[in-house]
């Protein structure tokens, strides 16, 4: 229990040691594969290391050693952007919407719910059923993103009401007051203020996509993206090659969670110094 | 433009891309799978033959009960781990700056690729893996344990490593809203901690407790590729038996075995929100 005197009782100390299990369990695996994928020309899938080298990065950009390996990373990484956008603004529309009261809005809110729970493969067999009947082929930009779109949006929504829940009217009272258009409230008074948790969206909305891989197998069509690449590599390839992947794909997803992390401080903090002032 | 209009418009676009691509398929499945069909298509009928031909197949209720045994560990398992960790970062952290950056600590793995995390487990518990080589080096075995990779250990280990922080993340939150003063006051009354936490704590991270069962249950639910790959294709789920009748072009059957997998899912749901108010506990009005 929280004590306000220095000492920590034994539960602290024990539940510490989980934790820090804890993370070690989270963090082991992925630490494991990254320093494999620096495996010398003549190591293999485990340890013990035989040298240290870049081979098995450079193996990536061969085709014929990994299939297609730099499309399907391109299709994902289109896919995660378009998938970012489209959330954030249709997310902020639909949260800023369930702030006044309108007849079906708890309907709504149950279907973003079964869109969160429903499993992915059965939004992917539906969408491949629709549109075999409908004659429609499926392709990785118009379907697989709908699909991708089903698993980012009830985050964006849920990350809204979040955000929402301390949102005070009174701002956008006072700027109507003062006479401000409602185009001109929205970008000069409510976006400001949402702008952190709007990086928020973004971040679901782009990594949810990119790592997506049920709701996109029988819904992207020909042209696999870069998940379903690295599950096809799980069963071919028997090289560090695939740990590389492992390495490359990881560092994107960190670049962009220190990205979003980062404009998030930034924007407190110049929002810290106009206050200041 | 009336200002009545205006939460329709807004929430449009929201409804027209669920409906496009998460309802209507809904519908679509549900019509197909009273379809029959022959090698080249689905044959627009009313029949009950491919309900009846999962029914009646052995294979179908071995795959649910794999299905369910693996949900059930998986829940049991993030659970304790998902509330033991909240538990710490709220009632043990005292450094509000520390709680958030341990908290992310934990949540960041989530905006990495599952299939590299998943996959990571596969050169510790191979049988010339980390694990074995260490226990041997260590004289605890002489053999290495071949169970640890391709078994159900391997593929439960897999899930609660990719999804305890579904658990955690909403545990954490609905425990950081307990106001303290109710703890102080418990222990002020004299209650042990196990008392504080078993008559306390627990009860009012519920709505927490329920969001991320909900969670754990759908994803391991609906889960094909972590079972495939961790039970080195020796275990099936469901959706395993699904991706099958796919890859056999048998659509309807892989229908109705989808709309019993939605069924058993949903009705698990419905017990969850009939024990909390899940809207109300996210302040939606």
């Amino acid at each position: 229990m929280r004590t306000q005197s220095g000492k920590r009782p034994l539960s602290f100390w024990l539940l510490t040691a989980f934790f820090v299990t804890f993370v070690m369990f989270l963090y082991g695996p992925m630490i494991t594969i990254y320093v494999l994928s620096f495996q010398g020309p003549t190591g293999g899938l485990t340890f013990p290391m035989r040298g240290y080298s870049l081979v098995w990065f450079e193996g990536l950009f061969e085709q014929r050693r990994t299939g297609d390996f730099a499309g399907s990373m391109t299709r994902s990484l289109i896919l995660g952007v378009a998938c970012m956008f489209l959330t954030v603004a249709i997310s902020v529309a639909a949260g800023l919407a369930f702030r006044s009261k309108f007849k079906g809005s708890g309907a709504v809110f149950y279907l973003v719910i079964a869109s969160l729970v429903m499993p992915g493969l059965f939004v992917s067999l539906g969408l491949a059923i629709t549109m075999q009947l409908a004659g429609l082929t499926p392709k990785w930009w118009y379907s697989a993103l709908g699909a991708h779109l089903t698993w980012t949006l009830p985050f964006g929504l849920l990350i809204m009401f979040a955000i929402l829940n301390r949102f005070s009217p009174s701002y956008e009272e006072a700027a109507r007051d003062l006479g401000a258009t409602p185009m001109q409230t929205f970008w000069r008074v409510v976006f400001p203020i949402l702008a952190p948790g709007l990086i928020g969206i973004a971040l679901f909305g782009f990594t949810l996509s990119y790592d997506e891989f049920p709701r996109s197998i029988l819904a992207m069509g020909s042209k696999n993206t870069l998940p379903h690449e690295i599950y096809a590599m799980t069963t071919t390839v028997t090289s560090p090659s695939l740990f590389a992947l492992g390495t490359v794909t990881t560092g994107i997803s960190f670049l962009i969670i220190l990205a979003a992390l980062g404009s998030i401080a930034w924007i407190n903090k110049r929002r810290g110094q106009s206050l200041g002032k | 433009m009336p200002k009545k209009l205006t939460p329709y418009l807004l929430v449009s676009p929201l409804v027209v891309i669920l409906t496009a691509f998460l309802l209507l398929p809904i519908v679509v499945v549900l019509i197909v799978s009273f379809c029959a069909f022959d090698e080249f298509s689905i044959i627009f009928s009313f029949t009950l033959d491919n309900y009846r031909a999962l029914l009646a197949s052995p294979a179908t209720w071995g795959l649910f009960k794999n299905t369910l045994y693996y949900a059930g560990m998986t829940w049991m398992f993030t659970l304790l781990i998902g509330f033991t960790v909240s538990y710490y970062l709220v009632f043990h952290v005292r450094s509000i700056l520390w709680q958030i950056g341990l908290f992310l600590l934990c949540t960041v793995p989530f905006w990495t690729s599952n299939i590299i995390r998943m996959i990571s487990w596969i050169p510790l518990l191979g049988k010339e893996g980390l694990v074995n080589s260490a226990l041997i080096d260590l004289g605890l075995i002489d053999t290495p344990i071949d169970g640890l990779l391709f078994s159900d250990f391997s593929v439960i280990l897999a899930y609660v490593h990719l999804y305890t922080l579904f658990m955690i993340v909403p545990i954490f939150n609905t425990m950081a809203r307990i106001d303290p003063a109710l703890v102080e006051a418990a222990v002020d009354g004299g209650a042990k901690p196990w008392q504080v936490i078993w008559r306390v704590v627990l009860p009012l991270s519920k709505t927490g407790i329920a969001l991320g069962s909900i969670f754990v249950v759908a994803v391991v639910m609906g889960d094909f590729f972590v079972v495939r790959t961790m039970s080195g294709g020796q275990s099936g789920s469901v959706v395993s038996g699904m991706m099958n009748q796919v890859s056999l072009l048998q659509y309807p059957v892989a229908a109705a075995g989808a709309m019993m997998l939605l069924a058993v899912v949903t009705l698990m749901i419905a017990a969850v929100f009939a024990v909390v108010d899940v809207r109300r506990e996210m302040a939606v009005r």
